[in-house]
């Protein structure tokens, strides 16, 4: 498959990283060739494999419910860019 | 002293021929001579590790001495440690002080082992070379032209200039094994699940597992016994009952089956670690064991079935690095949108950016079964090859790398090129299998080689027991790089 | 041309868990800003999620009641977008295998019954709050609320006016409840719906593009949200327009519906099973034993109440549409077994008449059960007239004489006369004073009759039993 410059700015976009036209070509360049190595995957028949997301074969451990976390605000914000009481700052959100 | 093993560390600290906070001033002398020349550390707190060994010194001195207890121990920079800097060789946490220590570090404190810093790592983990670093690349010190390997580079350097006795790493598609091959030391990646990720900066969840780095299998042993563990905290860790690594290293080889994959002698790999490689088997045969040809049909797709898996997890995990809430945010900007933008374009590296746009796109919309489904059906099959070869044999070796490491910038420019570095190990990660790399010799331009030894799924005291008896055997594990 | 409007709901429902789905931080509401925000809620580089049973098991009771499908296993996901609100950039959720496949509801709008299906119930995480507060032109954003269970339940495009998607949601809140899932506190967010509506001409297939309208926070609202949407979106037909696929805001103040700008981008939103949570497995013998612990259903107490009491099919609807409701009545019947329907009346009427009148819920009702049977048992006696009984009512509501009934009848003197003695001797001065009366109903006039049922009635100042009167008058003029 081929790689459009296009395709390469929508993700950057939906990946919340700024991009200009020199850094999105030179992108474009280096991800076509990764890709071609992917593409070697296609090579494979895997019709009836079942996917595997996990590297164990086990399933999910359930907590009880119950509080044991205390509040920490203090040390947690200490490390903030930008607090104001007690909330974290952003430029303005827009709904 | 440097080249002396835990155990003998551990017994001069029992017997009270050295204390902790002697040993401790040993090593962050040596630390502080040699690393300005091969940027292993990223940070170094001599106050908190004298602190640290003071305390254990008072464990000793109560007799409440466990193994590693006032033992120095570097910690990679990707493990959250309270109240220090942790950066996992980023500019977006170059002012991340963790809140909270790791499952691993709380492990270590545990026990009274001392940090003697933090490791320097290719950023979050992503790279071969440890070039990718915001904090500049580290070298190897066998050859401060070449590159110590990556993303553990930083333990790997540590260890094999003796600035540390032990190292912690992590590895997701070889980077423990790697950089322990291209430094001639010792590492071992666990069976996925055995090593708590709590706390572990994320790379690729399915693949990412802690492990040791250090100069022999002996070691190793010692260390896997702290870091193993179950923890709550993190869903995918096992609750196993605990077993001492060290109870099979004495055992013989007789009888033992070496499975050697037809794919991975096949050509591509240096003549240098081939004839390394054959010197071992050989050494393998005269203790006793037997080689035998396996098959791993599937093993070529490890790398682009890797390069799909790895940045589609990685592109998700590395989400919450938005400049709200800690880490880097981005001095101007005219609103949330651009603020989210530049953060990120400017605390990730090019290597990191590169990996997030492939998850992204592997993920996006049209692309996911074609690009993530079939790269987790091939990573079933790959799986399955390994339990048909265990059919055939105990243990199954190879090449950890296809050359010995190489220079500083000279696959900068192709990350494709940089990529088939872990050609070798990756298969293991995405199976979930337990991997190591021992010292075997050395190649090209006298830089380490390393044999790669992949075990069946927590048969790790096996895969040391089978490093001992050839650390036994050799002296490859205990050179060292001289230094004038 | 005849418009059909065309509803399907999403509810989300906050679960009543002590701790949040992933971490052990608290759900308590209303705490100051981000104190109960720990590590995971932060999303601090490094922690992981591990799944509150809590949430499962709540999950799971819903799924038994509304007789879906509990599937096993399960998979949760992750739903990737930026928003400040939202932590680590992505939000735990369910795409493929939620917790539970389809069930349906029994909705009831006047007389007419109607089954409404469920597409899935799945088990997600709730995001903080940007608070609208300005801070120097920036906005404060708090995660307590990151975190919280939510059980998103999703019904089917099956309801056809603004009415009948009301009283599905009523149905919904009042079960959740019912089986102590989530408190229903509307005003906290704790139930939360959305409505995806579309317009297409009646007898139609094919379904009209719809929107997806939010914030919709009472049940009121929701009327007149979907009322104004339909309207705006037959509208724009109707003018040769067409209708764009959005998500719209209903703004209480001015009743409209509006774009809401910030989700107008086109997401992608990249679900991929989340590599840090295993397949969830739910076994057979955990679903029974979680089947076991639920109270008698809404349904089957309905039936039960047309059934054993014969009440109509809309008495029972009413009677159990709140589990406490139904347990005040069945308390009052519980001691006068032979008369379900007088209190079936009383509860409906005078007891839900005044409770909606002050505003107050039936847990909080001045008249308990018993009291209220009390008081029932005396009109059952006929020791007073229904007339009297409400005084009584509204005495023992006031408190006086302790809400005891017979206290209360005595001191007012209601007691309806019927000692027959007394009574005669009323008819015979009534006679005896009505001699033209008497005449005139010996001739045959009935009407007569009724006048001097009267006379002895006004005599007796109301308390006597006109039953009674009536049998002796007849007698004494036969």
């Amino acid at each position: 498959m081929t790689l459009s410059l296009n395709s390469v700015k929508r993700v950057a976009e939906l990946a919340y990283i700024e991009t200009n036209e020199n850094e999105a070509s030179a992108a474009l360049t280096q991800l076509s060739g990764i890709f071609n190595l992917i593409e070697q995957m296609q090579e494979v028949d895997t019709t009836g494999v079942e996917p595997m997301s996990h590297a164990q074969d086990v399933s999910q451990r359930l907590r009880d419910d119950i509080v044991n976390e205390s509040d920490q605000r203090e040390l947690f914000q200490s490390i903030a860019p930008q607090v104001e009481e007690g909330l974290y700052l952003v430029p303005k959100v827009i709904e | 002293m440097f080249n002396a093993s835990l155990k003998q560390l551990s017994t001069q600290l029992s017997e009270k021929k050295i204390s902790s906070v002697e040993l401790t001033e040993i090593f962050l002398k040596q630390l502080q001579k040699l690393n300005p020349s091969y940027n292993a550390f990223i940070t170094v707190d001599e106050a908190m590790s004298l602190a640290q060994a003071k305390a254990a010194d008072k464990k000793i001195a109560a007799g409440q001495a466990q193994p590693l207890t006032g033992i120095p121990i570097a910690q990679k920079d990707i493990f959250c440690t309270k109240g220090l800097l942790t950066t996992c060789g980023s500019k977006m946490l170059s002012n991340f002080v963790s809140p909270y220590d790791a499952g691993v570090i709380e492990r270590f404190n545990q026990v009274g082992a001392v940090n003697i810093g933090k490791t320097n790592m290719d950023e979050f983990a992503m790279g071969s070379s440890n070039e990718t670093s915001f904090y500049g690349p580290v070298r190897n010190p066998w050859d401060v032209a070449a590159v110590p390997g990556g993303s553990s580079g930083g333990s790997a350097c540590a260890v094999a200039a003796r600035m540390a006795p032990a190292a912690t790493g992590t590895d997701t598609g070889g980077s423990i094994r790697q950089p322990a091959a291209l430094c001639g030391i010792s590492g071992i990646k666990p069976t996925y699940g055995l090593v708590s990720r709590y706390g572990m900066i994320a790379f690729a969840s399915s693949l990412d597992q802690g492990g040791p780095m250090a100069k022999s299998a002996e070691d190793l042993a010692l260390m896997l016994n702290v870091m193993v563990g179950f923890d709550g905290r993190d869903s995918t860790s096992l609750q196993r009952e605990t077993e001492d690594y060290q109870h099979d290293l004495a055992k013989p080889l007789t009888g033992l089956r070496i499975g050697l994959p037809k794919e991975y002698f096949a050509d591509g790999m240096s003549d240098d670690v081939a004839v390394a490689t054959e010197a071992a088997l050989e050494k393998y045969r005269q203790l006793g064991a037997k080689t035998v040809e396996v098959s791993l049909p599937n093993a070529h797709l490890s790398i682009p079935v890797y390069y799909v898996l790895a940045p589609a997890e990685a592109s998700s995990n590395l989400s919450r690095f938005d400049g709200v809430r800690y880490g880097y945010r981005a001095k101007s900007y005219n609103d949330l949108d651009d603020m989210y933008r530049k953060s990120r374009a400017q605390g990730f590296g090019a290597e990191v950016k590169r990996r997030i746009l492939i998850g992204t796109y592997v993920l996006s919309h049209g692309y996911y079964d074609a690009y993530y489904i079939k790269a987790q059906k091939i990573r079933r099959l790959i799986a399955q090859d390994f339990i048909d070869a265990y059919k055939q044999c105990d243990i199954i070796m190879g090449p950890t790398t296809p050359t010995v490491a190489f220079d500083l910038g000279e696959k900068n420019s192709d990350p494709i090129q940089m990529y088939l570095s872990d050609i070798y190990t990756s298969a293991a990660s995405l199976a979930g299998l337990p991997g190591m790399s021992i010292p075997i010799g050395f190649g090209d331009k006298n830089r380490p080689i390393g044999l790669h030894v992949i075990g069946n799924y927590f048969t790790e005291a096996k895969m040391l027991n089978v490093a001992h008896q050839y650390q036994l055997e050799t002296d490859w594990h205990l050179r060292s790089p001289q230094f004038d | 041309m005849q418009w059909e409007i065309v509803i399907g709901l999403e509810v989300h429902a906050q679960l009543s868990t002590q701790s949040k789905i992933f971490s052990g931080a608290s759900t308590a509401y209303g705490a100051t800003p981000n104190s109960q925000a720990c590590a995971v809620d932060l999303a601090l580089p490094g922690v992981l999620p591990v799944l509150n049973k809590g949430a499962v098991e709540r999950a799971i009771k819903l799924g038994v009641a509304v007789g879906g499908k509990i599937n096993s296993p399960s998979i949760f996901a992750r739903k990737n977008y930026f928003y400040p609100d939202l932590p680590k950039g992505y939000q735990i959720s369910q795409f493929e295998l939620p917790v539970v496949d389809g069930g349906s509801l029994k909705i009831q709008v006047g007389e007419t019954e109607k089954i409404v299906n469920l597409t899935r119930a799945h088990l997600e995480e709730d995001a903080g709050k940007s608070l609208h507060k300005d801070f120097h032109g920036m906005s404060g954003i708090d995660l307590n609320r990151a975190g919280t269970p939510l059980l998103e339940i999703v019904s089917e495009p099956d309801m056809r006016s603004s009415a009948e998607a009301v009283a599905y949601a009523k149905k919904l809140h009042s079960l959740v409840r019912w089986i102590g899932i989530c408190d229903g506190n509307m005003q906290e967010g704790s139930f939360r719906c959305d409505a995806n509506v579309s317009v297409r001409h009646k007898g139609t297939e094919k379904l009209g593009t719809r929107c997806e309208i939010k914030n919709l926070n009472s049940f009121r609202f929701m009327e007149k949200a979907i009322e104004y949407e339909a309207r705006r979106q037959i509208e724009i037909i109707e003018d040769g327009g067409s209708i764009r696929q959005e998500t719209r805001l209903y703004d209480a103040d001015k009743n409209e519906t509006r774009t809401m700008r910030s989700k107008e981008e086109a997401h992608d939103y990249r679900y991929f099973p989340d590599p840090d949570l295993l397949p969830l497995e739910i076994s057979d013998e955990w679903i029974n034993n979680l089947k076991a612990t639920l109270p008698e259903l809404p349904e089957a107490r309905r039936d039960r109440y047309v059934a054993t009491f014969d009440l109509s099919s809309y008495d029972a609807e009413t009677l159990t549409s709140s589990r406490e409701l139904a347990d005040y009545f069945e308390a009052v019947v519980k001691q006068l077994p032979t008369q379900a329907k007088l209190c079936a009346n009383w509860v409906m009427g005078e007891v839900s008449g005044r409770l909606n009148k002050e505003g107050i819920e039936i847990t909080a009702c001045p008249i308990n059960p018993t009291q209220l049977a009390a008081l029932l048992s005396r009109i059952n006696d006929s020791t007073i007239s229904g007339k009297a009984a409400k005084d009584v009512f509204n005495s023992m509501w006031s408190g006086e004489h302790a809400g005891d009934a017979d206290a209360i009848i005595a001191a007012k003197g209601l007691k309806q006369m019927s000692d027959s003695g007394e009574l005669e001797k009323l008819v015979d001065e009534v006679l005896s004073a009505n001699a033209q009366q008497v005449a005139d109903y010996r001739g045959g006039k009935q009407k007569a009759f009724n006048s001097l049922v009267g006379q002895v009635m006004k005599a007796s100042r109301g308390k006597a039993n006109p039953a009674q009167v009536n049998a002796i008058l007849k007698q004494k003029l036969a």
